[in-house]
């Protein structure tokens, strides 16, 4: 039997924006990944409501942890740690998610690890394609991120490449969903109309992708501006919108940028392999176009299956056992929820294990601020 | 009975436990900002202090506010993993209700709490266990004539002396007190509430308006 320190069985809990997901894995073995859901409560706002994910985490929480169990099989006793995200994400949600990580913890007498959201959606390709490479580049895209990351130990070192510098790719689909009047989220049904449409009928512009542009970052806002314009021009003439051309153009601007940047950055650091992560990463043709550039510069592309790309605790729970198995220091029992935790800090160690813990960044702590309403 | 009691509804984050005599142990901190951080270290002191382990106790008791929702759920979602963990009952009892019973005062008062936006949470009891009217929130001078005369407990009451003429304390509720009422009622046979939290206003829930035009008309 293999020593539960190379096999650690962990349970992660994610709440930082609106899936509350409880994963158990045991090592790189996913054994269960429930979810509850409140975008639905969403929807009608075209947007996550900070305080409708916050009420509905904590309805969901316990039922959620107690379907992860008899999912897996196993028995909380056996847990070797427990892992909850501590950030980034929204402050009330997080809190949630953390509370009642720390809660389990105590009550079974097991470490608590805090970990980082960003790095467990690296993480979680562990569970779909075993190891991660090492330096492994990610690129995470969802409606609240779109990073180029750089991880030679998923544990402790995690280095920003590029981000977008004003909105998340699944951000501008969300926003032309609603110009198209298709519904919220509108990652998916923007792909669905797009795989009908000519990705070449309009060409919309590629944000950042100048001479002088910064090689890694993104920017969505002209793009999303230049779409809703386009749009509007048409519907201003009295003409009919070609939903699925429109849909099928500025997917393309999209997932081009992200892709090409991508690539070019695997290239320049020499790294062979490229993990794509985030919500976004369920797109179709993102998909299909990484798949494609990859294979034409020889890097070898990791996407894990649409539900865990999107936020899961399983994600959480990987990186979790991750330290476990690589004996990193577990989180104090006054572990805070950090909405701005810098991507750069895979995990909180707890002082009572580590010296001072570098804290470098300027951030501030949502939760102290006058809102203890949202 | 071993009753482990806490609440985080107000800017006190507070934890007790109770032996179904007397309260062993207890700690109060008031902290409106970090209730998240301090909760967990607190039941470890208070257990620590009484010299016992979390499994020795029977049930929880969270008080479910009224109160500012991020530190409310603190509290709760706390003690209702506990109570999954442990597998003991979770018993939830109005703040107020708390803060009434540690006031002890016979005949009619009311208990108001600091709702923020200029408002109190607040409820009416007659004697320090029966409540009468409430938990409700209102603007201060809303509801001041209809309570002009009574004796007024909490932060919400000496935050508006204008509105409330004879305010008094404790500021705070505090955890033994919510202790000590579950005890007295769990006695008596009584079921307490479940541990649902009492927001009392919808969540702030903007529509975002229709998209904006970009197009110079
Ligand atoms: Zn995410």
């Amino acid at each position: 039997m293999a020593d539960s320190r190379d096999e650690p069985l962990v349970l992660g809990i994610e709440t930082s924006c609106d899936e509350t997901g409880v994963g158990i894995v045991r090592g790189t073995t996913l054994l269960a990944d429930a979810i509850a859901s409140s975008v639905d409560e969403h929807a009608r706002f075209g947007g996550v409501v900070p305080e409708v994910a916050s009420r509905a985490h904590l309805e969901a929480m316990v039922p959620t942890i107690e379907r992860a169990l008899k999912e897996a099989g196993v028995s909380a006793r056996d847990l070797d740690g427990i892992a909850v995200t501590a950030g980034p994400g929204l402050a009330g949600a997080l809190l949630v998610g953390v509370s009642a990580a720390k809660a389990y913890a105590y009550a079974l007498g097991k470490p608590l690890y805090g970990v980082n959201h960003l790095a467990s959606h690296i993480c979680v390709d562990q569970l779909e394609h075993g190891k991660l490479p090492e330096p492994t580049m990610a690129l995470l895209v969802s409606g609240g991120h779109s990073s180029l990351l750089l991880s030679s130990d998923i544990t402790s070192d995690v280095r920003p490449m590029g981000a977008t510098i004003d909105d998340a790719a699944g951000e501008a689909f969300d926003k032309i969903a609603r110009v198209l009047n298709l519904g919220f989220p509108g990652g998916p049904v923007i792909d669905r109309y797009a795989r009908e449409g000519d990705p070449n009928a309009i060409t919309f512009p590629r944000g950042l992708t100048g001479p002088r542009d910064p090689a890694y970052d993104f920017s969505f806002s002209g793009l999303k501006t230049s779409v809703a314009r386009w749009i509007e021009a048409k519907r201003n003439a009295g003409e009919d919108v070609p939903v699925r051309d429109v849909s099928a153009s500025f997917q393309e601007a999209v997932v081009d940028v992200l892709t090409r940047k991508a690539v070019r950055a695997c290239k320049d650091e020499g790294v062979d392999h490229l993990m794509i992560g985030g919500g976004v990463a369920a797109n179709s043709r993102l998909r299909a176009l990484a798949q494609e550039r990859c294979e034409a510069a020889g890097i070898r592309l990791r996407v894990p299956r649409p539900k865990l790309c999107t936020d899961n605790g399983a994600m959480v729970a990987a990186l979790g056992a991750e330290m476990v198995a690589r004996n990193r220091a577990a989180s104090d029992w006054d572990l805070s929820a950090d909405s701005s935790l810098p991507v750069t800090d895979p995990h909180v160690p707890g002082q009572a294990h580590t010296q001072a813990h570098a804290h470098s960044h300027d951030h501030v702590h949502e939760v102290s601020k006058d809102n203890l309403y949202s | 009975m071993l009753l482990l009691a806490l609440d985080t509804a107000t800017p006190a984050v507070t934890v007790a436990l109770h032996d179904g005599e007397r309260v062993v142990a207890e700690s109060a901190q008031v902290d409106a900002r970090r209730h998240g951080e301090l909760l967990l270290p607190a039941v470890d002191r208070v257990l620590a202090d009484a010299g016992v382990k979390l499994d020795a106790v029977t049930a929880v008791v969270a008080g479910v506010g009224p109160g500012p929702y991020t530190g409310l759920r603190v509290g709760l979602m706390t003690a209702e993993t506990f109570g999954s963990a442990l597998g003991v009952p979770v018993h939830g009892l109005c703040t107020l209700d708390g803060l009434a019973y540690a006031a002890g005062i016979e005949g009619d008062f009311v208990v108001a709490t600091d709702a923020r936006r200029k408002e109190v949470y607040w409820a009416r009891y007659s004697g320090p266990r029966t409540r009468t009217t409430g938990p409700a929130v209102d603007r201060p001078a809303d509801i001041a004539e209809q309570l002009a005369g009574l004796p007024a407990v909490g932060a919400g009451a000496l935050l508006y002396p204008e509105s409330f003429a004879d305010a008094r304390g404790p500021e705070y509720v505090s955890a033994a007190s919510l202790a000590a009422l579950a005890a007295e009622r769990l006695a008596a046979g009584e079921e307490l509430e479940p541990p649902r939290p009492l927001y009392l206003r919808r969540p702030d829930a903007q529509v975002p308006k229709n998209y904006k035009v970009v197009t110079p008309k």
